[in-house]
């Protein structure tokens, strides 16, 4: 008889108010191995990692560890239960030492002296099985995001976990550090442990799994041997059969250069570089995509460019005039036609708080045409925002309803009407489409191709890569701050992109 | 007199007065370390005052009066917890009310039950904290040149609950930094989400601290009341409830740094009583309002960053909501 | 202010939510008043006859609420910027320092510019003693709360201090600056009424109370009408959209701050240069901290704040009218309800909107 499974999850859904995360799930994970799970953003693995993880319990459905029933309400039964997971977002703090995060939650004693001490040891004696040597003593946050993964590693090994579930654990690391994960990762395999790891990078998949399960949509598609798949059939399970984006799109006249940025590099608040010597000329009338993994230095680019976050070297030019620092600023750009879309549109492109009309004007709160002097008008305020959400579709035309009670297509539409309306030279777009219907992200493409046909200049910033290739007219891809390659759209195609955002640099760069 | 026994005589009273300072200040520090900033210590200590004063008039015992200034301070504290724990509300205007009910409420009840403005009736004999001689404190006076004088001027004659005081920062020290609450207590203040995933519960994490915080207060407002004063008097805390805010920012949010800095808070007050009314050479009437001052200006400098940094617990103020 | 968004109807927002926390506030009272013995339905009715009961009793209660009106528009328009500025006391003592500097450094003045010049020394110095805070939580991330709790103290120095050594009243041992010059006074009321034929009964009240409406009007107009009042919303709601907005978080601070601590000089506009004619210790008398609650009861609209001062004005004269035939329930009562408010309005508004959305829907269901 086959050994139970390591983990049994039949018929698991779950609801947040009216979006179903997860519907109908089943999944089986073989004792001893190494089990992925792929899907794009939003396909329901994080909830369904929670779920088995005890921090949301499921609406339906039943959990088998090892063959026996369990109820998981909380990361304690988790814990109990012999489940471990090493969170996207580490789960550290930063102010205390390695050993006291370990020790967290699992103390032995009403003193710590002695669960310290055993800690130490247990620590030395997983160092010495897994090769993860770190000093016990060392202030967490103190500490490199690799060796932080390893500290969150050895909290769960600790605890004794049987199983270790990994939330996209590759997207903080260097590709030499995710190497080392995935030795670390066979290694924990050859100790009779069971890995889930959780990404949407095919190539991790491929390269460390003995089995695959896909999610699409809040479902279960496919589970299939790693060894019988190929990344091809994964992207096309992940993606499903839905029609190819097909945006209807003729020959650019690419015109004079408008938008230069020169040897630019950003820092961020630590002092790390997040933008490396990026050179990078826009031209009227032409779609730029930016290809990335993200937290490539994608939004830093959006962002400096905005006037949002200054340089810390290169210089931007617009119209051919370089920018002076009083320049890059959001409100005199605007001025000059560089408008922005930006990436996040809940947390920086409205104030949700607001009417839809209040938010029409947001960055053009001081223009004449919405008041005179220091007065605004709510009159013409409401006037022009009813002109503009029944150019752009919004639905429903309330000027005077919550910001919040849109939909998120409408309320892309509400940033789009504001940024594009009022003819800008240059668009800077950030995730156009992100959590926004079929419908209106045909809208949405159909009006950005139409902007280009006039002749501005469009950068665009997407997670979507099959986004960023239907609406480009060219690619560059980012790694790590830097530019690694430009392909024009047409002889582009995702491999070749993949292999730039990993960073393998072009020759012909 | 004698420059030891004016220096004594000084200390003496910068001990007196830096009591209700170091409770409230390690009642403080407990709160804000586990995530929930506190600016109702003010109020919490007014109300144990307050309690104490009546427990320890109705019986006769100071130590009821102790236990009653505890619980009341425990009530309102988790008034607090409940309102910045449960349902998440604003942890500063939550502070703010409880140290409008409490400057409001004692003086309702006090004025309903005695008549006298809000004062409660003078405290005499067992229902006060007497001063405490230590052992060899006469002879140490007597047969010790200097230390000795020191020894039963500043260490010895002083209430019990003073000597409690000191006792909670040793405990608060020692709990915090080698015990298994107290490193729960540390995680939950910088990052509760860190303490949820280790099968933790948060809010109980947070409703403990906030509980001891109350008792830390109770024990400053009783030492105000019950053994500094022979009585309650309307709004006797005067403040004290804030420089102990100030005394936790001061230290950075540790506990042998905030005993300090109430010491040194309760020196500037010491040293400001003793120049009321004093004329120096030079600088003419000593302008006292500018010691008393001293604790809230150095506050604003400290956190303004010109002199040293603040750093408050990361998660401090900030209601834990689970991330989807 | 809270963290659990509960989805309400426009009208359950704005009058809703306020009226239930005031009822169960009032309620709490209630309970305090039987515990001491007392029969609280007699003494509402006393408190009530007291406020409004005569002309003189509304005259008080009008003049109280001048005082709230400032401190509650102060309160307020911090909100708005997402700032709480609880150094309303300090703000308006400081504000009263410097219209008694004014005041008494330019005694010859006539009154039509002595007066104008009185009130924009007050604005002044509350709003420098609010822009420190700001400007140090703008440039320098120190938080507003801490700093204007610290300046609070401060400020009581030194009034002390100013009282007893540079403005003080010579020869006297009050702690009060000589009485201000007959040209720089707030006309009372009952003065200023008496040409239309008004036979008003000699109160507190002054034409302090028709700056007062007007700061009402003209906080409405800033917030909601102007493009400042829009990027003080914005920086309020949602600082990272300012940003992107081009509107600087950190100016709109120092701006809003200032505007707050302006608005919580009119404290002292009423009580010294309205109704003492000089400036005397603690004339603040906690005025600043009920602002607090007036603010989060009017929900920081002005409409809100003058209904909210006009409450606490009631609870104020008619608490001192109350204590006159009640001698047990003195008028620390209104602090007490001041306290539940503030608590029930604002640190339990998300269990209140709760309880008011269990209970619409309920009813709705019944229905």
């Amino acid at each position: 008889m086959r050994p139970a499974p390591a983990i049994a999850l039949t018929g698991i859904s779950k609801r947040f108010g009216p979006v179903a995360a997860n519907r109908d799930v089943s999944l089986s994970v073989a004792a001893g191995s190494i089990h992925g799970i792929v899907g794009e953003n939003g396909a329901g693995k994080s909830t369904l990692m929670s779920i088995l993880y005890g921090f949301y319990e499921a609406d339906a459905g039943e959990i088998r560890i090892a063959g026996a029933p369990r109820r998981i309400r909380s990361p304690a039964d988790a814990i109990a239960a012999g489940i471990g997971m090493v969170h996207q977002h580490f789960m550290l703090v930063e102010t205390l030492s390695v050993v006291e995060n370990v020790v967290l939650g699992a103390e032995g004693g009403a003193f710590l002296k002695g669960g310290i001490g055993k800690a130490r040891t247990a620590l030395a004696r997983l160092s010495r099985d897994y090769g993860l040597a770190i000093d016990p003593d060392a202030i967490v946050g103190e500490l490199s995001v690799g060796l932080q993964q390893r500290v969150e590693i050895l909290k769960a090994l600790y605890r004794g976990a049987e199983i270790l579930i990994l939330d996209e654990p590759t997207a903080v690391l260097t590709p030499a550090e995710a190497d080392q994960l995935f030795a670390l990762l066979r290694a924990l395999k050859a100790q009779g442990k069971t890995v889930i790891l959780i990404t949407h990078k095919l190539r991790e998949i491929m390269e460390v799994t003995d089995r695959v399960s896909v999610m699409r949509r809040g479902e279960m598609v496919s589970h299939v041997a790693t060894a019988e798949t190929s990344p091809p059939a994964l992207a096309e399970a992940m993606v499903g059969r839905r029609v190819l984006l097909r945006v209807e799109k003729g020959p650019h006249e690419r015109g004079a250069p408008v938008l230069e940025a020169v040897g630019l590099s950003c820092r961020d608040g630590r002092g790390t570089e997040t933008l490396k010597d990026v050179n990078l000329t826009l031209h009227e009338g032409e779609i730029v995509g930016i290809a990335g993994v993200a937290g490539n230095g994608q939004s830093e680019l959006l962002e400096v460019l905005a006037g949002l976050i200054q340089p810390s070297r290169g210089v931007i030019r617009l119209g051919g005039q370089i920018l002076a620092a009083a320049d890059r600023h959001p409100a005199r750009l605007r001025e000059r036609g560089l408008m922005h879309i930006p990436e996040d549109r809940q947390r920086s492109g409205l104030v949700t708080a607001f009417s839809a009309a209040e938010n029409a004007i947001l960055g053009y709160q001081h223009d004449p045409a919405f008041g005179s002097g220091p007065l605004l008008s709510p009159a013409r305020i409401e006037a022009h925002a009813r002109e503009a959400f029944a150019a752009y579709d919004v639905r429903p035309p309330d000027p005077a309803l919550k910001t919040a009670k849109f939909s998120g297509g409408n309320q892309q539409k509400i940033v789009l009407a504001r940024e594009i309306e009022r003819g800008p030279k240059v668009l800077l777009v950030g995730q156009p489409t992100r959590g926004v219907d079929i419908g209106a992200i045909e809208f949405i493409h159909r009006r950005l191709v139409a902007l280009r046909d006039q002749g501005v200049a469009i950068l665009l910033v997407s997670v979507e890569l099959e986004e960023v290739m239907a609406l480009s007219d060219r690619i560059i891809a980012l790694c790590g701050g830097r530019i690694t390659g430009e392909r024009a759209a047409e002889q582009a195609d995702e491999r070749d992109l993949g292999l730039l955002m990993a960073g393998v640099a072009d020759e012909a760069a | 007199m004698d420059l030891l026994q004016l220096l004594a005589v000084i200390l003496d009273s910068t001990i007196r007065l830096s009591i209700p300072l170091i409770c409230a200040a390690m009642a403080g520090l407990w709160s804000e370390r586990a995530g929930v900033v506190d600016i109702g210590l003010e109020g919490k200590m007014l109300v144990a005052a307050f309690a104490s004063a009546v427990a320890a008039f109705a019986t006769g015992s100071a130590w009821i009066g102790l236990s009653a200034g505890i619980l009341a301070s425990l009530v309102l504290a988790l008034v607090h917890g409940f309102a910045a724990i449960t349902w998440r509300g604003n942890q500063i205007v939550s502070g703010v009310a409880i140290n409008m009910l409490a400057a409001g409420l004692t003086v309702v009840l006090g004025n309903a039950w005695y008549g006298q403005g809000g004062r409660t009736p003078s405290l005499e004999g067992a229902a006060r904290f007497g001063d405490l001689t230590l052992p060899f404190a006469r002879w140490a006076r007597e047969h010790v040149p200097g230390l000795g004088l020191i020894y039963d001027e500043v260490v010895s004659g002083h209430a019990a609950p003073a000597y409690l005081a000191f006792l909670c920062v040793l405990v608060t020290a020692f709990v915090l930094k080698r015990t298994r609450f107290g490193l729960r207590i540390r995680a939950v203040g910088e990052n509760p989400a860190a303490v949820d995933t280790a099968g933790l519960s948060v809010a109980g994490l947070r409703y403990g601290a906030v509980a001891i915080c109350g008792l830390l207060c109770g024990i400053g407002g009783t030492y105000l009341a019950v053994a500094q004063s022979a009585g309650f008097l309307p709004h006797m805390t005067a403040g004290r409830g804030f420089i102990a805010l100030a005394a936790v920012i001061f230290a950075n949010w540790r506990p042998w740094p905030a005993l300090g800095a109430c010491l040194l808070f309760g020196l500037l007050d010491a040293v400001a009583i003793r120049l009321q009314g004093v004329t120096m050479p030079g600088i003419g009437l000593v302008p006292v309002e500018a010691i008393q001052a001293l604790p809230y200006l150095m506050t604003i400098i400290l956190l303004a960053g010109f002199i040293g940094r603040a750093t408050p617990p990361k998660a401090s103020g900030l209601p834990y909501v689970k991330e989807r | 202010m809270s963290a659990v968004p509960v989805d309400l109807p426009r009208w359950a927002d704005i009058a809703l939510v306020p009226l239930v926390s005031v009822a169960a506030a009032l309620l709490v009272a209630g309970l305090v008043v039987v515990g001491i013995g007392e029969n609280p339905l007699e003494a509402t009715a006393l408190l009530l006859r007291g406020a409004l009961g005569s002309a003189e009793g509304i005259g008080f209660t009008l003049y109280y609420a001048t005082n709230f009106i400032f401190t509650g528009l102060a309160v307020a328009v911090a909100f708005h910027a997402g700032l709480f500025n609880i150094g309303g006391e300090g703000q308006a003592t400081v504000a009263g320092i410097a219209m008694a500097i004014a005041c008494l450094a330019l005694p010859a003045l006539p009154g039509f510019l002595a007066v104008p010049i009185a009130i924009l020394g007050a604005a002044a110095g509350g709003a420098l003693w609010a822009f420190i805070p700001g400007w140090l939580q703008a440039k320098r991330g120190s938080h507003v709360v801490i700093t204007t709790i610290m300046l609070n103290f401060v400020a009581a120095t030194l009034i002390v201090y100013l009282l007893r050594e540079i403005i003080g009243k010579p020869g006297s041992m009050q702690p009060e600056t000589p009485d201000f010059p007959a040209g720089a006074i707030l006309t009372p009321m009952h003065q200023l009424l008496a040409p239309f034929g008004f036979t008003l009964p000699a109160t507190p009240l002054n034409s302090a109370f028709f700056l007062a409406l007007m700061a009402l009007f003209a906080v409405w107009l800033l917030i909601w009408r102007t493009r400042l009042g829009y990027a003080i919303r914005t920086v309020g709601a949602n600082p990272r959209a300012a940003a992107y907005a081009g509107i600087s978080p950190a100016a709109v601070t120092m701006i809003a701050m200032a505007i707050s601590g302006a608005l919580a000089g009119g404290l002292a506009v009423n009580e010294a240069l309205g109704v003492q004619h000089r400036l005397v210790l603690d004339f603040t008398a906690g005025y600043g901290f009920v602002g607090i609650a007036v603010a989060l009861m009017g929900r920081g609209h002005p409409a809100g704040v003058g209904l909210a001062a006009l409450l606490f004005g009631v609870l104020y004269q008619g608490g001192a009218e109350l204590s006159f035939d009640k001698p047990a329930i003195t008028r620390d009562m209104v602090v007490v309800i001041g306290g539940v408010l503030v608590l029930f309005a604002g640190a339990l508004d998300g269990l209140f909107r709760r309880v008011i959305a269990t209970v619409l829907r309920i009813g709705r269901g019944a229905a």
